[in-house]
């Protein structure tokens, strides 16, 4: 682009973002809801601002020019502030894209006789802004990614409750397929569990795990293990009858740990083992009753 | 032997393990099967999806639904262009991994299932075959 045709671009400054503006004010998919005026006139000013500040004749044509460091950062700003506000990925799109229309409004202006000049001129600025629509749903993605990676951290951990059920004897319901970084989840809440509570036995149902193959029974084998290495014994129920066919085809070996069909047969087999027993008292229920 | 329906789904990372299994389980639901032999077909899935994976770092699994006389089933095919196994015997040992492992995942993956079958060539890749009658 001619330095002087640039320079002009510059100059209109004011008159770019009037028009961008109205061209938002226009969109009848509009979020009057989500943004007043004001707020995208402060957000619009100053993008068109650094965005006309940085351009120059040789990063026109250069998209990723270090030059435009500064606008990719207002642009992943306000695409992950309105990703948060619950704006859409089109209409973020929508703001970055209207833009172009009103760059390429000021430039048919500038060139009224030329219309050689005005093409080429008009295919320089529309790569240049499309490629920073497409920056701005690369960061609204990844805003989106970050939120997903947070949720599974968050499942991982609210889905690996273990539970005091009796004095000495935690119970720990998995739900869900038992992979490695669960294991590990998993392990260290059971771990740290018996040294506080100091308990004797440890539960494991997996009444929720949809199958055990070889991986989700090693990482049971190895979880039970470690339960034993810290002096505490360790009990697998809600085991169902085609769990245990297939773990039997498969030709895992868990005959070296204790498991129960239910967690209510685990429980009574722990209480066992603490020399305890649960019984009705029958003759006084008479009497109350 | 004539397919029903043909399915297939990119295998290229640990998170696609569970889609893939439930995948297989709604066809294995679609022709009625039961849920013992739902969940030997899904459990033998599983396996050979793990390997898939841990060995060839990625691959592609062809579902279908088959059909012989009045029995329908499942047939996988699990496709990887990994370094492949250079003794298939040895490999269908139980107890046999290069990894440390159980070393069950194919000799167990067989018993699950009612047809098993492998080719690999070393440098090229696997391909494995299981098939899971509605009531083998
Ligand atoms: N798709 C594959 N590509 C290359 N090698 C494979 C593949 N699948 C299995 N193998 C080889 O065959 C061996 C046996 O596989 P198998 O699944 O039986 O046991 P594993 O994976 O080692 O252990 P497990 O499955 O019990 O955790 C593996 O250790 C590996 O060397
Ligand atoms: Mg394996």
């Amino acid at each position: 682009m001619k330095s002087n045709l640039l320079k002009s671009l510059q100059k209109k400054k004011k008159q770019i973002l009037e028009l961008w503006i109205q061209n938002q004010l226009t969109d009848p998919n509009l979020r009057e809801d989500l943004m007043s005026n004001t707020e995208l006139r402060v957000q619009s000013d100053e993008l068109v601002d650094v965005f006309l500040k940085n351009l120059n004749d040789t990063n026109l044509t250069e998209p990723d020019s270090p030059d435009f460091e500064p606008v990719f950062e207002i642009l992943a700003g306000i695409s992950i502030s309105r990703a948060r506000q619950g704006f859409s990925p089109r209409e973020t799109g929508i703001f970055v894209f209207s833009l172009k229309e009103a760059l390429l409004e000021i430039l048919r202006q500038e060139l009224p006789d030329d219309p050689l000049q005005l093409y080429n001129e008009s295919m320089k600025i529309s790569r240049l802004i499309d490629s920073f629509g497409i920056n701005t749903f690369e960061t609204f993605i990844k805003g989106r990614e970050e939120v997903i990676l947070r949720q599974t951290d968050e499942i991982a951990e609210i889905s690996t409750p273990v539970i005091r059920v009796w004095d000495g004897i935690l119970a720990l319901p998995i739900i869900g397929t038992l992979d490695s970084s669960r294991t590990q989840v998993v392990m260290e809440n059971l771990l740290q569990e018996i040294v506080e509570t100091a308990s004797g036995i440890a539960i494991l149902d997996i009444s929720g795990v949809p199958a055990v193959d070889s991986l989700v029974a090693q990482h049971l084998i190895k979880t039970v293990s470690a339960t034993r290495l810290m002096g505490a014994e360790c009990i697998i129920s809600g085991i169902r009858p085609e769990i245990a066919q297939t773990v039997v085809h498969l030709g895992i070996d868990l005959s070296g740990i204790v498991t129960k069909a239910t967690l209510a047969s685990a429980l009574k087999y722990a209480f066992s083992l603490q020399q305890m027993e649960v019984k009705r008292i029958r003759q006084e229920r008479k009497y109350i009753d | 032997m004539v397919t029903l329906t043909k399915d297939r789904m990119m295998i290229l990372k640990d998170q696609d393990v569970v889609p893939f299994r439930n995948r297989v389980k709604e066809y294995a639901v679609r022709i009625g099967m039961g849920l013992v032999n739902q969940t030997k077909l899904i459990t033998a899935a599983s396996e050979l999806v793990r390997n898939m994976l841990r060995y060839a770092q990625q691959g592609e699994v062809f579902i279908e639904v088959v059909t012989q006389g009045r029995e329908n089933g499942v047939r996988l095919t699990f496709v990887d262009k990994g370094p492949g196994i250079p003794d298939i015997e040895l490999a269908m040992k139980d107890g046999y991994s290069t990894h440390r492992s159980m070393g069950l995942g194919l000799p167990g993956t067989k018993r699950l299932v009612n047809e098993f079958e492998i080719r690999s060539k070393v440098g090229e890749g696997t391909v494995i075959t299981i098939l899971k009658w509605k009531n083998g």
